[in-house]
């Protein structure tokens, strides 16, 4: 009779350390609040003390354009009577070049979301499993197990897992601060490529994510430009990952690393790739659609081959480059969803000024980066954490705590706006609005009114207790915030 | 070169074997009735064009699936958000209640054990990423897919090593070979994890006996490994026999809920019985709740696209048309394979008796020059560049014995079907060995009817229908 502790050891045995490992990420912070979320979702009239999902970076803001197209034009669908007589050629139709009607709407799309500023090969246009299988793809062509990308901080928590997991490649990080508005410098920039030598790990690129998730920064030309020179200089790769270039608005521009490669004599461009997505920039992360696009050949021709793991349904290919050819569609959907953006956005920062809470200003991305530094009770990621916690059990929104985007610096939160409408937001912000006031009432004076202010003081008090107990239920496989996952010899070195 | 990846930089995608070739050569030179008559004919290609009329009379008549609706109202903005990796609810079980009835019901599977992928070769990566270290192995009977090549050992460096088949014995898996696979990986100091099998098998187009189901279940009970059951031809299955999965044989050995029954795992697709490769529909299917949980979160490299699980959901609940298509796509095979097996007769080859998949296991050993694979190759150059066929050569499915391809028939219409064949009897009059087979062709028929009705025999012997074969 074997007993149940070396059954499950053998087990574990019976699996690759892969499956029976973390690598996964999803111990950390980040889907924890999701659990919180799914556990008790927000809803205006069924749920209305549920939690608002502040945490995902969902553009939902034009779904209504898309969904009239769509009614208005069923012969992209290969499944209506107007389309049904494409059904079986689609259906067969399992190339890893993909659709050249595909290829040649994605480019033309990418031209003009970078106002038309560059063009792009629609021949050099490589599908994936969304985004997410781009990066996983591109680390596999770029770097064998063992090597480093260096990523700026804060950077998607995603990237631990879609660039680590499966091929064994590190992650270094690039701090970066709030000090100068978190730009990536070059001085930050050497000092990672330098950490990495002396923990022996080869350096094979820099990732960088323009415009930036969690910051809603976009790069200048001068910074682009730095960071191409240095890539160049030390002949390591630049991927750009470029997930966001439509959702720039108001003053904000979007410069892509496909304009400035234009301008830099010199420049070694097998080393540069870009990964995009029509995930966010038109809200259609379910259709999986997700595209490298390298100027480098070799990696172009295994990309396609490796792109067999990962292909876009050819019934999506087909929808997609009947949708992406409508340029009279393309061009009203792109200023609608600015202009939508911009809305949404001012509504939320308006809000959060009226509060006297921070935020970093930017104007791009699909969420805030919110400054409650000054809300912490020590500048630790500990503090962090617990005010989470009472951010997404008590206040009921889950927003993103920056511990879990690697942020150099507690306090700093994500929040995301572009998956609400109206009215949920304006709860959001009222939720806000008396959290900050009961906090407010905290640090007031015991004065004219002893019982009530006593009185209000115990209910905060007990609210802490159950934060406390909270941290015990989480304790079990919870990791330290800002390391997800057993970290790399540089973050460990770091704290 | 050291910029790249030595996955880049090696040819582990396996793309320069003849398999792929010949596909390469095709693409300059396709056959069209009309403006390409002389142009090359792809039976290199294990696809399934037969039914499609179909699923497109279904299309006609469930307008909301079609259009993605859901009681006449758009659910696309609904559609789009959804990127849940455990995939659609309604979906898996439609998928679960599919793979059932391709099982005469005799088996269940439950769609929470179901995790999706986009196609089986993303299925099979993720299980390797899921059961394998790198240089870990596998063990394959040969003949196998090509692309196993690629799939299981690309990017996860783990290793195949083949379990000998012969055409002595019709290609069967006996206890023999899987011992000497075995044996021949600690020779090679290399950790076995599994076995990997096609079932119904690719390029064989043969179901495995249960006499060799209950062979594999016994190997990796006593081996303690695990079992990948690839069951992508399930509903192609179109000979007298059925289907014996390797759930079956779990569930008549009462080994259910047992530990083994954790380590058997199915792989499945719909590229082939419904002929929609294109849409990247794939799923694997464990009962290890760690496997099933670290392949649903590996599924975010490979998601079917929420469009195509919503119409494809509404598509496999319909039992009415689920269980017409089945019957009528078995109909429609069995009558394409009678029709390319007796004009390979008339040519003189013989092929091995199949009784499922797109594809027969064609004899061609008596073309070759020498019994060796460089006169395989040179045949095959011949037939490809010559003849204007594009068939698969034994060799790049890594058979042991020269002389043997694989000729797809399910993949064009009847007419080409017998175009190819025509070309295929002139060529083979063409050489010594034609011409001597219409010198004796009355002596050459006899005695190939006989040894096409041995063959049959012999594998009625080792099928189910002996009562007492258990």
């Amino acid at each position: 009779m074997v007993s149940l502790a070396t059954e499950k050891k053998q087990d574990l045995n019976l699996l690759s350390r892969i499956a029976s490992g973390d690598g996964h990420g999803e111990n950390s912070s980040y889907f924890e609040g999701w659990k919180a979320y799914e556990e008790n979702p927000f809803h205006p009239i069924d749920r209305p003390d549920g939690v608002i999902q502040m945490g995902l970076a969902e553009n939902q803001l034009c779904g209504d354009l898309m969904r009239k197209w769509v009614i208005e034009h069923p012969e992209a669908s290969i499944c209506t009577e107007q389309g049904v007589n494409q059904f079986s050629d689609i259906a067969i139709f399992q190339d890893y070049h993909g659709l050249p009607e595909f290829r040649q709407a994605v480019a033309k799309f990418m031209e003009k979301t970078r106002n038309n500023r560059v063009k792009f090969d629609p021949d050099r246009i490589v599908m994936s499993g969304g985004a997410t299988g781009a990066h996983e793809t591109v680390a596999f062509c770029l770097a064998n197990p063992g090597d480093g990308f260096l990523v700026p901080t804060p950077y998607y928590p995603g990237f631990d897992r879609d660039l680590r997991w499966r091929t064994g490649v590190n992650l270094v990080p690039v701090t970066c601060h709030s000090s100068d508005g978190f730009k990536i410098t070059v001085e930050a920039l050497e000092d990672a490529y330098e950490k990495a030598l002396l923990s022996n790990i080869p350096v094979k690129g820099l990732l960088m994510t323009n415009p930036s998730n969690p910051l809603g920064t976009t790069l200048d030309r001068e910074c682009l430009k730095s960071l191409v020179n240095f890539t160049n200089e030390k002949r390591i790769h630049l991927i750009a990952d470029e997930i966001y270039a439509a959702t720039t608005f108001g003053q904000s521009e979007f410069i892509s690393v496909a304009e400035v490669i234009e301008e830099i004599e010199d420049c070694n461009r097998d080393l540069i790739h870009i990964v995009y997505s029509l995930s966010k920039d038109m809200g259609l992360p379910g259709f999986r659609v997700g595209i490298i696009y390298s100027y480098n050949d070799r990696v172009v021709q295994i990309a396609r081959k490796m792109s067999s793991f990962g292909l876009v349904s050819s019934q999506t290919q087909r929808l997609i480059a009947k949708m992406l050819s409508d340029e009279d569609f393309v061009d009203e959907f792109i200023r609608e969803s600015k202009l939508r953006l911009a809305a949404r956005h001012k509504e939320l920062t308006t809000g959060l000024d009226g509060l006297g809470i921070g935020w970093l200003k930017a104007e791009a991305g699909l969420f805030l980066w919110m400054d409650l530094r000054n809300l912490l009770k020590t500048a630790t990621f500990d503090s962090e954490t617990e005010l989470w916690r009472v951010i997404v059990h008590q206040v009921k929104l889950n927003v993103s705590p920056g511990g879990s985007f690697h942020c150099h610096e507690p306090g700093w939160f994500r929040v995301c706006f572009a998956n609400m409408d109206h009215k949920t937001m304006e709860t959001a912000l009222e939720r806000i609005r008396v959290f900050t006031s009961q906090l407010e009432e905290e640090t007031k004076p015991v004065a004219a009114a002893p019982m009530m202010a006593k009185k209000k003081k115990k209910c905060w008090q007990s609210n802490l207790r159950l934060s406390f107990s909270d941290k015990r239920r989480f304790d079990d496989g919870f990791f330290s915030p800002h390391s997800p996952v057993p970290p790399s010899p540089l973050v460990r070195a770091q704290t | 070169m050291k910029q790249l990846s030595t996955k880049v930089t090696s040819n582990g995608h396996g793309q320069d074997s003849s398999y792929f070739l010949g596909w390469e050569e095709y693409e300059k030179n396709p056959y069209d009735e009309i403006t390409n008559p002389n142009g090359m004919i792809q039976m290199g290609l294990a696809e399934n064009q037969l039914c499609f009329d179909l699923i497109e009379s279904w299309l006609a008549k469930n307008p909301d699936a079609a259009s993605l609706k859901r009681n006449g109202q758009s659910i696309f903005k609904e559609l789009a958000l959804f990127q849940d990796y455990h995939g659609m609810p309604e979906f898996k079980k439609a998928m679960a209640e599919f793979m059932e009835e391709i099982r005469g019901n005799r088996v269940t599977f439950d769609p929470k054990k179901i995790v999706l992928a986009a196609g089986s070769t993303s299925a099979n990566e993720t299980l390797m990423f899921c059961l394998a270290e790198p240089g870990d192995a596998f063990l394959l009977p040969t003949p196998y897919y090509p692309g196993f090549d690629r799939d299981l050992k690309w990017r996860t460096g783990a290793e195949i090593l083949p379990i000998h088949c012969s055409s002595s014995n019709g290609f069967q898996i006996t206890e023999a070979a899987l011992q000497q696979a075995y044996q021949q990986a600690q020779k090679l100091d290399l950790k076995v994890k599994g076995v990997l099998v096609t079932n119904p098998s690719n390029p064989l187009g043969t179901a495995l006996t249960r006499r060799e189901l209950n062979l594999l279940v016994d190997f990796i009970t006593s081996k303690n490994i695990h079992l990948i059951s690839d069951e992508i031809y399930s509903g192609t299955m179109f000979g007298f026999e059925q289907f014996i999965s390797v759930m079956d044989v779990l569930k008549d050995k009462k080994l259910e809920n047992t530990e083994v029954s954790k380590r058997v795992h199915v792989v499945y697709s719909l590229s082939k019985d419904l002929g929609l490769p294109g849409f990247r529909v794939g799923a694997i299917y464990s009962n290890d709740e760690m496997i099933v949980s670290a392949a649903t979160k590996m599924s975010s490299f490979g998601l079917v696209s929420s469009q195509t699980q919503y119409l494809l959901s509404a598509l496999l609940s319909d039992k009415k048309f689920t269980s017409q298509y089945l019957e009528e796509n078995q109909k429609r095979l069995k009558s394409r394979q009678r029709r390319l097996v007796s004009g390979l007769e008339a040519a003189g080859i013989t092929s091995l008796r199949s009784n499922a998949g797109l594809f027969c296991w064609v004899d061609m050993r008596h073309l070759l020059d020498t019994n060796t694979f460089e006169a395989e190759l040179e045949l095959w150059k011949k037939i490809v560049y010559n003849v204007k066929l594009n068939i698969s050569p034994g060799s790049s499915c890594h058979c042991t014995e020269p002389g043997w391809f694989r000729v797809c028939f399910a993949n064009m219409s009847e007419d080409t079907l017998d175009l190819a064949l025509k070309r295929l009897k002139t060529f083979v009059e063409s050489t010594d060995c034609g011409r001597m087979i219409s010198r004796s062709s009355h002596e050459r028929l006899k005695s190939l009817r006989k040894k096409t009705v041995s063959n049959w025999v012999f594998r009625v012997s080792w099928s189910d229908r002996v009562p007492d074969e258990r």
